[in-house]
């Protein structure tokens, strides 16, 4: 049996059904492909206990760009809010918590001078930020071949820098190589605050913050800011509502979907894409394809190094995505206490990274594929906003472990137990008491996130952002504007240009390139 | 410290000239005696050349053919065991890395004959395959037999039977114990063959074939002579007639198949192999170089010359020769599209020194269609017992 459509899209991700969204509004017939029971990709709501569901993946959400939740009219589909504007709380074990939000600072022992310091460095960074957003609305440009849409492209990213002033500018291209840990020496005094921050410019990734290119790391979490959002929001029914507002958008506008429908191949055929063959065999003709896949699944597993040229199948597995992120899933019979939180306070986003030191210590295990024995969390309790998500009186606690590694010795079944007892301990140490409030628990480890979401080596971002695989880089160079390899075939996922987070650039970016290019697609 | 190859003893004691040149790092001659009676030797009798020196790579495993095809623009699968193919390599802009020859040694074994090293683009390209590749070079010890009386002076080494072997087929004899292996190539566009074996038997394998040719006025011949020889019979010579895409620096130095006219190398039926996308966007687009074959006027080569048309300059000289058999004053150039095609006239500028005093020569000159020297004891099997 053969379809035909437009547009193949692998993967129902959230970029996915974002690019199906634009690209059938543009006329095209398009079929998307999910191999997963529900769509959203890591925007996913699941029931991990009878009666507790959590976001199994991406938990908050800060970084949506306000067009595409527009253009898709996702609260007409749906959409509604928990929360939003959630402060970060960076949690102490005496219950010294300090508070951020905006660029408001608040106690943790904090000084005058340090938030002032704090105001300062906001207001700077948030005109670093405002430049990088200029820069991820469109392609990245092509830097040796000369084209007009390029060519402006890094005249307003050249413009905007100088726009910074003389100041700023040189300040900007000190710092967006180096690490967040000298950066935060530069600024601050406070421990606490240094620790909240560098694990900002570091969640889902694979560094520590002396590891080079962590500042554009927290550029780049910072520009959910300049999208609109101030502070941190939180989806009502968890992430996976968002997936499904997502997916009736797209089907309102013509869309076909196709759950549980995975992909085992990208077809090729002297230099172009032909279409997809399903892993039950069944081949879809589509003159377009478009791969919501992390790039190394796409070419490695779907297309195939083998139909590859040399250059590309050599930059492919060159591609950095090992992630270093776990997620703990907990659910509890009662409120959990933490020392000296306010029950008020405890919806907000709560963190535990006392300071820099202890980040790179809890990254230094993952390096040797071992797991931190004292992770970095950042932790939501959901239902303090959302109760449906568990029974009368329960509770959930999602938690965002750093770090955990991909592979570890002797494999991750002989590790599990013992890796979610210590990050509890570690919970606990704030939280006394919690371990008996905990009716289940679940451990999302790297790899499992590879199993339940696609995303090769466990890696949010589809790829590691690192300077080296961001901007006209991103994925790899000759991918770098959606199309690569073939005709036709073409990436709208985290892996491409700007990169992850649920942000929706990247599928918005490539449906305007396919678009763009029309038949020449 | 230069390398020397395993004929190395022999080369020295017949190279009277102590003319040496460097190729890849060995030890060559350039001539040993005269090279235009080198290169009639290749032409009317049997010369021999050394070319252990060439980058040689054994590919061996189930994706054998697979991953070749990929590596190179022509179809493998049609070069069947016992043959030998040339062809050349893409980088992904469609840009020629190097020329070369694949022989398919057995089921699953060939050798690729190259003329720049290539052990870490070999390596990247196995991505994905299931292959080994195994850098030979210094392993087999290679001897070129070409002319005429090659296949005689073969004969009468003992490698009977040899008259059938059909150009660019490969067989295998013993050799005092050892394979030997034997195919029906070469750099000079004569009837000629290639001896390839183990380097412990270098020297004797030497001393053996002058023994036996000699009836057969069999001679060493070196780089000068093989390189009239090769401009006579058409053959582009990786380094001079193009830069590897690899080594060149500068944007746009690089060429293309279609730009060397090699372009029946390239197979764009294949669904895939390195450099097929840019190639395509080159047939779309067209070309911006043309290989051309000057015949120019006059008998000084036109080494170095400024192609014109008009005051123009569209193009330049990459080898040039006078070739005595062909008694033609050639050249091989790459000139700017559109010019160059077949019957076009130009002009060669040609700059020449005689005692110190330079002289300029604006030689018309006349783009042909076919190499100046064919001969068809080159293709002809049984050849004729010269």
């Amino acid at each position: 049996m053969t379809d035909t459509y437009d547009v193949a899209l692998v993967g129902a991700g959230h970029n996915g059904l974002v690019c199906a969204t634009y690209l059938a509004r543009a006329g095209k017939k398009v079929l998307v492909l999910e191999a997963n029971a529900e769509p959203g990709g890591c925007a996913a709501t699941r029931e991990f206990a009878p009666g507790y569901s959590v976001s199994s993946c991406a938990q908050w959400l800060n970084q949506l760009h306000p067009t595409v939740a527009r253009d898709l009219a996702l609260e007409n589909h749906g959409l509604r809010w928990a929360a939003r504007e959630l402060a970060s709380i960076s949690l102490d074990v005496d219950g010294r918590h300090l508070t951020q939000r905006g660029d408001y600072v608040e106690g943790g022992n904090i000084t005058a001078a340090d938030s002032a310091a704090f105001r300062k460095f906001h207001a700077k960074t948030t005109r670093y930020a405002k430049l990088l957003a200029g820069a991820f609305e469109a392609r990245a440009p092509k830097l040796v071949e000369s084209n007009l849409t390029d060519r402006l492209t890094l005249i307003k990213l050249g413009l905007g820098l100088k726009m910074l002033g003389r100041d700023d500018m040189s300040d900007l291209m000190r710092i967006i190589l180096i690490n967040m840990h000298d950066v935060m020496e530069e600024n601050f005094d406070n421990a606490q605050l240094k620790g909240l921050l560098s694990l900002d410019s570091l969640l889902g990734s694979h560094m520590g913050p002396r590891t080079p290119g962590t500042v554009f790391g927290y550029l780049y979490r910072r520009v959910g800011e300049v999208f609109g959002h101030a502070g941190h929001a939180q989806v009502k029914g968890g992430m996976g509502a968002l997936g499904q507002a997502m997916a009736a958008s797209a089907r309102a506008a013509g869309v076909e979907i196709r759950l549980s429908s995975a992909v085992a191949s990208i077809d090729v055929d002297a230099g172009r894409v032909t279409g997809v063959t399903l892993s039950d065999g069944e081949q879809i003709s589509a003159g377009i394809v478009v791969s919501n896949a992390d790039p190394v699944t796409t070419f490695e597993r779907l297309v195939g190094l083998r139909n590859l040229e040399t250059d590309t199948a050599r930059r492919v597995s060159q591609i950095r995505c090992t992630g270093g992120a776990a997620k703990l899933h907990l659910a509890l019979n009662g409120v959990p206490v933490f020392t000296g939180l306010h029950q008020r306070q405890l919806g907000q986003r709560l963190v535990i990274a006392p300071d820099m030191n202890y980040i790179e210590r809890a990254f230094n295990a993952v390096k040797y594929k071992e797991y931190s024995t004292a992770p970095a969390l950042d932790i939501s309790i959901p239902t303090v906003h959302d109760a449906q998500l568990a029974p009368a009186g329960g509770h959930v606690l999602s938690a965002i472990v750093q770090f955990a590694p991909y592979s570890p010795r002797g494999g991750w079944e002989a590790h599990r137990d013992t890796f979610t007892q210590l990050v509890v301990e570690c919970i606990a140490r704030y939280a006394p008491g919690i371990e008996q409030q905990i009716v289940a628990s679940e451990l999302l480890t790297p790899a499992d996130l590879e199993r339940d979401y696609g995303m090769t080596g466990g890696h949010w971002h589809h790829g590691e952002l690192g300077m080296d695989q961001v901007l006209m880089m991103r994925p790899f160079p000759g991918a770098t504007q959606y199309n690569a390899a073939f005709d036709g075939l073409y990436l709208c996922g985290a892996g491409a240009h700007p990169g992850g987070g649920v942000m929706g650039l990247a599928g918005r970016n490539a449906a305007r390139e396919i678009i763009k290019r029309g038949a020449a697609a | 410290m230069m390398l020397t190859t395993p004929f190395h003893s022999r080369i020295a004691a017949a190279c009277e000239l102590n003319c040496w040149g460097d190729w890849m790092g060995y030890t060559t001659p350039n001539a040993y005696t005269d090279v235009e009676l080198e290169y009639f030797a290749v032409r009317n009798a049997a010369g021999v050349f050394d070319l252990t020196p060439m980058n040689k790579y054994r590919i061996t495993g189930n994706d054998a053919e697979a991953y070749l095809n990929r590596l190179v623009t022509r179809d493998v699968s049609k070069i069947g065991v016992g043959r030998v193919g040339y062809t050349v390599w893409c980088d992904e802009a469609g840009q020629v890395m190097d020329d070369g020859t694949i022989f398919h040694l057995a089921e699953n074994d060939y050798r690729i004959c190259a003329y720049a090293r290539a052990t870490d683009w070999l390596h990247w390209s196995a991505l994905g395959f299931d292959v080994t590749i195994e850098d030979e070079t210094a392993e087999v010890a290679a001897l070129a037999v070409q002319g005429p009386t090659s296949c005689a002076a073969l004969t009468a080494m003992g490698l009977v039977g040899l008259d059938q072997l059909k150009p660019f087929g490969l067989t295998e004899f013993d050799f005092e114990g050892e394979p030997l292996v034997v195919s029906r190539t070469g750099f000079t566009g004569d009837l000629g063959y290639e001896l390839w074996i183990a380097p412990h038997k270098a020297e004797a394998l030497w001393d053996r074939l002058f023994e036996s040719g000699e009836p057969y006025l069999i001679k060493p011949f070196g780089t000068h002579a093989l390189e009239m020889a090769r401009i006579e019979a058409g053959f582009l010579q990786a380094g001079v007639d193009f830069m590897p895409a690899e080594e060149v620096v500068r944007n746009g130095r690089s060429r293309s198949p279609f730009e060397l006219g090699l372009g029946w190398l390239v197979d764009m039926e294949k669904s895939v192999f390195n450099g097929r996308r840019a190639l395509q966007q080159e047939l779309a687009n067209g070309s911006r170089y043309r290989f051309a074959i000057l015949d120019v006027d006059g008998n000084k080569p036109a080494n170095h010359s400024f192609v014109l048309k008009g005051n123009k300059q569209v193009g330049t000289v990459t080898s040039a020769a006078w070739c005595p058999t062909a008694k033609s004053n050639v050249a091989f150039a790459q000139i700017e599209m559109p010019h160059g095609a077949v019957g076009e006239e130009l002009v060669a500028e040609i700059y020449y020194q005689r005692e110190l005093h330079w002289t300029r020569v604006l030689a018309p000159c006349k783009v042909i269609d076919a190499p100046v020297f064919s001969h068809p004891r080159r293709r002809a099997t049984p050849p004729g017992n010269f």
